[in-house]
């Protein structure tokens, strides 16, 4: 174990200057290969490649984007999205959280929950469509049912692993220093576990978005989902992507939010320290 | 004897929860009068009605053989242009934001834009089912790439491996973990599609089935559907977890090896 550290530490240090001195130039590139990618979008409708009716060329795109800026409905979907995803993701998280720290510290209650959770966790949350819009119809409900079933195994499952992986010499050292359940809770389960929760929370936000639009596509609840269909069989072919646009700049948003909560919260844990020193 | 013991002990805590669960939805719907809710008895003597007749190759065949050329697709495809991505630095800057963006569209938005193309048959179905799949596969294959220990790397080149033989059993061989990871993330991407692609537009598959129930008020057979995904859903997993414990059974051992003899 040292001999490997002591090994990789003056590789990764000749790496991370090899990374500085090319960052510039990966920026550029990056650049360049987005820019590819969108005169791509613009030619292949051009030359014909594609029928303009199925892909219109980006410029289209951006006229349609340009439009949706200045549609209200178009904001009350994005709200709508957006409060569906928020509120299932932290029903999802406040669940998965309490739920895992019980079982996780309570060893016959793991022991036993371990199969139930097993068969549970891969159910499709698709599943639940038809009772959801049985039930619930075209309500918020709806969208909330299928968001916090997907998101909440994200949650539980890490939850689980992080209190797991407790020190046991830590948990003997609190217990020695007469810290009782709750303070051996919160000052030694707690910092042990936040780092599998907050990724936990990142891969559920990431799902819960997938989910919140599909409720709203399949099911048509409103919001940004149920505007592409409309978008799509109205024929409003340029406003359907500049829809599917929105929702990927969305998932950007999102996965840039987790990571940034992720660095705030963790600032204090060893592998960022690392990253930051390298 | 105590050998014994611990496996009765760990079979009852395997089955006692499912058991208690399956008694109470049982008990507790026994004479339930309420529409959504049918009694548990009831749904499940209407399964192989519902399911183990005609209904087997016409609807649940179809769309397993669309899961399952979809997935293939997008492991052939996120595998190789993974390795390319990943061995190649510069490639890789040049990618990397498009694919950044383009992982991050929720993939059931492009069912309707598949629609377009490739109208609401098969095509469009495998398609939605590769464009979902494709990306966790494609980027954890990437790093998995990058990550290649340089020293084995060198060793490679110090005894000429080169080729075919440093593509399988360098690259891909060191990247099989991640790759397998992106496969499990991929897979129930996957099945999510293909009951949505149905949902949205069929003329037959599981997903058109469930929804074609609840738009009849056939409550008691959507229930069995709902069943039959969660079961399918289940054992799609476990096959998962079986072909990663097969391909990689070297890592676990090595894994193990390494924290034992870390200690």
């Amino acid at each position: 174990m040292t001999s490997t550290t002591t090994l990789a530490a003056p590789a990764r240090k000749s790496r991370a200057g090899a990374a500085g001195r090319l960052r510039g130039g990966n920026a550029l590139l990056g650049v360049a290969g987005f820019a590819t990618f969108l005169a791509l979008l613009e030619l292949v409708p051009r030359v014909g490649l594609v029928s303009p009716e199925y892909l219109p060329p980006v410029s289209r795109i951006g006229v349609a984007l340009a439009d949706l800026a200045g549609d209200p409905a178009f904001w009350t979907a994005l709200g709508d999205t957006v409060r569906g995803w928020a509120l299932g993701l932290a029903i999802a998280v406040a669940l998965g959280v309490v739920v895992g720290f019980v079982i996780g510290t309570v060893p016959v209650l793991r022991e036993f929950s371990a199969s139930t959770i097993e068969f549970l966790r891969p159910i499709p949350s698709v599943a639940l469509i038809p009772l959801a819009v049985l039930v619930f119809g075209t309500d918020l409900r709806s969208v909330l049912l299928l968001v916090v079933y997907a998101a909440f195994w994200q949650v539980l499952v890490q939850v689980l692993y992080g209190v797991q992986d407790v020190d046991p010499v830590a948990q003997d050292t609190a217990r020695t220093f007469g810290l009782n359940r709750w303070g051996r809770m919160r000052y030694v389960t707690w910092p042990t576990a936040l780092p599998y929760v907050l990724t936990g929370v990142r891969l559920a936000a990431a799902v819960a978005l997938i989910l919140a639009v599909t409720a709203e596509l399949v099911i048509g609840a409103p919001g940004l989902g149920n505007e592409i269909g409309t978008a799509q069989s109205g024929g409003a072919v340029a406003r359907m992507y500049a829809l599917v646009i929105v929702t990927g700049l969305l998932g950007v948003a999102v996965n840039v939010l987790a990571r940034r909560l992720e660095r705030w919260l963790l600032s204090w844990h060893p592998s960022l320290r690392r990253e930051v020193a390298a | 004897m105590s050998v014994l013991r611990r496996i009765t002990r760990s079979t009852v805590a395997a089955l006692a929860v499912p058991a208690v669960l399956l008694a109470l939805w049982w008990v507790l719907t026994a004479d339930s009068e309420s529409y959504y809710l049918p009694p548990l008895s009831q749904i499940l003597s209407t399964f192989d009605d519902v399911w183990l007749s005609d209904r087997l190759a016409a609807d649940v065949l179809p769309s397993l053989l669309r899961l399952l050329g979809g997935f293939l697709v997008a492991v052939l495809l996120g595998v190789g242009l993974g390795v390319l991505i990943g061995s190649l630095r510069r490639l890789r800057a040049f990618c990397e934001p498009v694919l950044e963006f383009l992982r991050a569209i929720p993939p059931p938005v492009l069912v309707p834009v598949l629609m377009l193309f490739a109208g609401i048959g098969d095509t469009m179905k495998v398609l939605v089912i590769v464009s979902g799949c494709l990306w966790p596969i494609l980027l954890n294959t990437v790093e998995g790439v990058r990550a290649v220990d340089e020293v084995l790397v060198e060793t490679c080149r110090c005894y000429g491996v080169r080729g075919r033989a440093r593509l399988w059993h360098l690259v891909i061989r060191s990247a099989s973990p991640q790759i397998v990871t992106g496969m499990r993330q991929g897979l129930s991407v996957g099945i999510i599609l293909m009951v949505i692609s149905e949902m949205f537009a069929a003329s037959n598959g599981l997903g058109f089935t469930i929804i074609q129930f609840q738009r009849t008020f056939a409550v008691t057979e959507m229930w069995t559907g709902i069943l039959l995904l969660g079961v399918l859903g289940f054992l799609l997993a476990l096959l998962m977890r079986l072909f990663e414990r097969r391909v990689l059974n070297w890592y676990f051992g090595l894994r193990q090896a390494q924290r034992g003899g870390s200690r």
